[in-house]
């Protein structure tokens, strides 16, 4: 059998993709967007969000973030002893906990270190703003983020890793 | 802001160079041509001058750093975590690999071993991103010849590989995954399985870019012949990866000096080598090079041993003092980090040896006497990413 | 009915004032259609894309939307350029495309002007758009322009040859220089003695239409051929520092010569107008005609588009030694095939 030119097996590739596209059981690649969304997968780093309640105001993240990014600041309080009749404890009220997405690297190492759990990926991404300024989002902000927040996803055979939960 | 008198210097001696190279290149006869720093060929900011004779180039030169970044420098202020995820962007489309060979000479100072398991997934995800960065030279080639359509394919059939990263580390583009030590997390269910479907959809890829644009006779009279470098040019000039091996020279770090962190000895795969040395070649080596990837990640995928992921280190990270080099294979040739540490927080010199900035130094020797399409075709095969050649 | 339209008697002035103004609505509309349908939708169906969306009914207003856009853009001339001829040159352009029109016949009697020597015509007016994108290429005064516009000034010349060469065959085959003629030769054919279907002349000039479908890719600067504008080497070539309605007057113009060559190679090769099993000579032919030319130009256009998303580019000398060392050759053998034959038979 004589060699099938390669200019029209081209013409075969592009043709197929075509006849491919345009059947009911194929369809196009892509997604029409505003109409249509695509699911991204559970661990995608979309925005990071805040459970208020763990926070302790220990800084870590803010000192660990490469560019800086994240605001906290906080007071001291008395809050009522944990056993009746104990002292009052001392803790950090946390006054305002700001991140600015116009910096933010979206690299995860703010949720990496928070030692109690209460930085949290959520998968939502559909937070642009007109003005670069307004990418600084305030915790009011970052808490309803704690909403979209899916579960962890079972880890595959063979892992020791633990799994973990979300506070709801 | 006021302007200290260092930056007026820096200003002027910065002029001064345009000024040199323009003049440089300008003749009594002949044309000289600006391409870039915004040109559609030079995927970046990249400024490449030629002085023309007609189409013909008599003399043509690169000129970097319009995207210079300063990570050298940068890294000596970031703590080692940190360094990961500013690590990411040097070649942006294959960021796992840019974060392993520094993991791994932290590692190696601080005299540290990954798990096994974490030592196989940390190998899958770096030859995922192999298949996505080279998926997408196939795809660019393809546009800077003027096919467009095989541009969309890889574009398309890539999505299944980035889907598989973003699935494993959270990020499409950026992983920052690696950790001294072993992996960030463990793999979530089900992603052995989809990653061996993405593998299909990449040799199917693989397929039609052979049918559509490697079997063309056009882009067979486009590419071969045209900017041929012989080995003993290919190897002065520092090239590494796919561009050395398309000079016929037999040369792999995964196969020859894998460092220890990576388990490529765990899969059978091969090395291409093509002994032309011509922009065909180079495309053919990176074809069969994605299909051996494939071939890699589909026996790994298979031979994951079961374990932790992470060794014991210490969750604030100081680095004892010594100095280490370790380099990969990465997408695009020999990527290396010499770290230099004074048992610090954050280390205290990091060179970064990237194989783009070698793979183009070569242009200004192999461009002489071809045509103006013919530097694009030249470019385009010799496929650098901007991020690492300025860094 | 339809009798009693053709059989109005208008007056000269009449005549040319309809004319012109169905000619000045057509020309862009085909080169919408074109546009759309091809550029737009096919070449997305063959990435596995869908193409616009949003803009009319799935889309198909896009490039309507797109040419309001480019009426609304700020018109630059560049500081340096040769300001008259800068402005002049989408004009040559676009009139060299609108000429070309006066001669494709859409029925027995649709045709704007029928020329004796109407395919001579066609080849000299077509060849005009050289002088207009050389002059684009020059005063714009940008390097990549004038890059661009030699290249497609040797590469248009180069390729002016093979075409009027392959379309040399046909005219020997059908005896006239007339497109009306040519349609006619066609209708009145016989394959094998069966008349039925006429006579196409693709069948007996397969060759001719080769040659001819690879001349106009070149002609038409699409892939392979499209270095004069490659976007990856010269940046858009000689419309590079074109903006807003000058920008779409090229634009118009591509994609209506696209149209305007389909038409010629739907009537030299295809038929034109004429449909077998339907009497040319009957008014029904006016009407069915357009519609028959139309499918035929689509399916041609369909090949040009086609080849057009699929190939790379050549470079600027293997194109000139493409079009001299093979493609000519090929039409002068051809030419003398059919000559001989012509005489013989």
């Amino acid at each position: 059998m004589p060699k099938v030119p390669g200019m029209v097996k081209g013409l075969g590739v592009t043709f197929r993709t075509m006849v491919e596209t345009l059947k009911p059981s194929g369809g196009p690649a892509t997604v029409q967007y505003p109409h249509e969304k695509e699911e991204p997968s559970p661990r995608a780093r979309g925005v990071i969000a805040l459970h208020e309640e763990n926070c302790t105001a220990c800084m870590l993240c803010s000192r660990e973030c490469p560019d800086w990014c994240i605001y906290i600041e906080a007071h001291k309080t008395l809050a009522p002893p944990r056993r009746a009749g104990g002292k009052p404890r001392q803790v950090n009220q946390l006054d305002r906990f700001a991140i600015d997405y116009s910096l933010c690297m979206y690299c995860g190492i703010c949720v990496e270190v928070c030692p109690f759990e209460a930085l949290f990926w959520s998968p939502e991404y559909e937070f642009s703003e007109v003005s670069i300024a307004d990418l600084l989002h305030e915790k009011e902000r970052l808490g309803e983020w704690m909403e979209t927040v899916p579960d962890f996803e079972p880890y595959e055979a063979g892992s020791e890793a633990k799994g973990k939960k979300v506070p709801r | 802001m006021t302007v200290t008198d260092s930056q007026k210097m820096a200003y002027v001696a910065a002029q001064a160079a345009d000024a040199r190279v323009n003049l440089q290149f300008e003749t009594e006869d002949g044309m000289t041509l600006n391409m870039g720093p915004q040109h559609p060929a030079t995927h970046g900011t990249l400024r490449i001058v030629a002085q023309l004779d007609g189409e013909q180039v008599v003399r043509c030169e690169p000129i970097p750093g319009y995207m210079h970044r300063g990570y050298e420098k940068l890294c000596e202020v970031r703590t080692y975590p940190q360094v990961t995820t500013l690590i990411n962007r040097i070649d942006w489309l294959g960021s796992f690999a840019n974060e392993v060979p520094f993991i791994l000479a932290a590692e190696k100072l601080m005299d540290v071993e990954a798990p096994p398991r974490a030592q196989v997934i940390r190998t899958i995800l770096f030859e995922l991103s192999r298949l996505g960065n080279i998926s997408l030279f196939l795809g660019d080639l393809g546009i800077q010849l003027g096919g467009i359509t095989i541009g969309f394919y890889a574009f398309r059939d890539r999505e299944f590989v980035l889907n598989q990263i973003e699935a494993a580390t959270g990020g499409r583009f950026h992983p920052n995954f690696d950790r001294i030590g072993g992996l960030k997390d463990d793999l979530p269910k089900g992603w052995i399985a989809e990653t061996h479907r993405a593998m299909d959809r990449m040799r199917r890829l693989c397929d039609e870019f052979e049918e559509l644009v490697l079997g063309n006779e056009i882009f067979q009279a486009r590419t071969r012949g045209i900017g041929v470098i012989p080995a003993d040019i290919a190897t002065s000039y520092g090239m590494s990866g796919a561009n050395l091996r398309a000079t016929g020279v037999d040369w792999d770090l995964r196969r020859d000096a894998c460092p220890p962190g990576l388990s490529y000895d765990l899969a059978d795969w091969k090395v291409w080598t093509h002994p032309d040395g011509d922009s065909y070649a180079r495309t053919w080596v990176r074809l069969q090079e994605v299909r051996e990837s494939t071939h890699i990640v589909d026996q790994l995928l298979d031979s994951i041993p079961a374990g932790p992921i992470m060794a014991k280190v210490p969750r604030i990270i100081k680095v004892p003092e010594g100095e280490a080099w370790v380099a990969t294979e990465n997408p695009l040739g020999e990527m290396g980090y010499y770290v230099v540490s004074k048992g610090d927080l954050v280390p205290f010199r990091v060179k970064i040896r990237s194989a783009s900035f070698n793979n183009i130094s070569v242009v200004p020797w192999v461009t002489r006497g071809v045509f103006v399409p013919d530097v694009i075709t030249i470019m385009a095969s010799l496929y650098f990413i901007l991020g690492d050649i300025d860094r | 009915m339809s009798e009693l339209i053709f059989a109005i008697e208008l007056a000269y002035w009449q005549q040319t004032l309809i004319k012109v103004l169905v000619a000045a609505v057509l020309i862009p509309t085909t080169a919408l259609i074109l546009g759309i349908v091809f550029l737009f939708k096919m070449m997305s169906w063959m990435q596995s894309r869908m193409g616009p969306q949003e803009a009319g009914p799935r889309g198909l207003l896009q490039l309507a939307a797109d040419g309001l856009k480019f009426l609304q853009k700020e018109d630059i001339i560049p500081d340096r350029a040769d300001r008259f001829v800068f402005k002049a040159a989408p004009v040559v352009v676009l009139a060299s495309t609108f000429l070309t029109y006066v001669i494709l016949p859409a029925g027995p009697d649709l045709i704007i002007e029928n020329l004796p020597t109407g395919i001579f015509f066609a080849m000299a007016v077509s060849s005009l758009s050289v002088v207009g994108v050389l002059m684009a290429g020059w005063s714009s005064s940008n390097k990549y322009a004038l890059m661009g516009g030699l290249r497609a000034g040797g590469q248009l010349i180069a390729y002016e040859l093979p075409l009027i060469l392959a379309v040399m065959g046909v005219v020997i085959q059908a005896g006239s220089l007339s497109m009306q003629d040519i349609v006619w030769a066609q209708a009145d054919g016989s394959m094998f003695g069966f008349g039925g279907l006429g006579l196409p002349f693709v069948i007996t000039q397969i060759v001719a239409f080769f040659i001819f479908m690879v001349a106009i890719q070149a002609e038409l600067t699409q892939p392979p051929f499209d270095m004069p504008v490659a976007e990856s080497e010269v940046v858009g070539g000689f419309h590079v520092e074109y903006t807003g309605f000058r920008f779409l007057f090229f634009f118009l113009g591509e994609f209506a010569t696209a149209f305007a060559f389909a038409a010629i190679a739907a009537t030299l090769f295809l038929g034109g107008w004429w449909v077998p099993g339907i009497d040319p000579n009957s008014a029904l032919a006016n009407i069915v005609g357009p519609i028959a030319l139309f499918v035929k130009i689509m399916v041609v256009a369909f090949l040009i588009f086609w080849f057009r998303f699929t190939y790379p580019r050549f470079r600027e000398d293997q194109l000139q030694r493409f079009a001299w060392k093979y493609l000519i050759p090929l039409a002068l053998a051809n030419i003398t095939i059919t000559g001989i034959l012509v005489v013989v038979l």
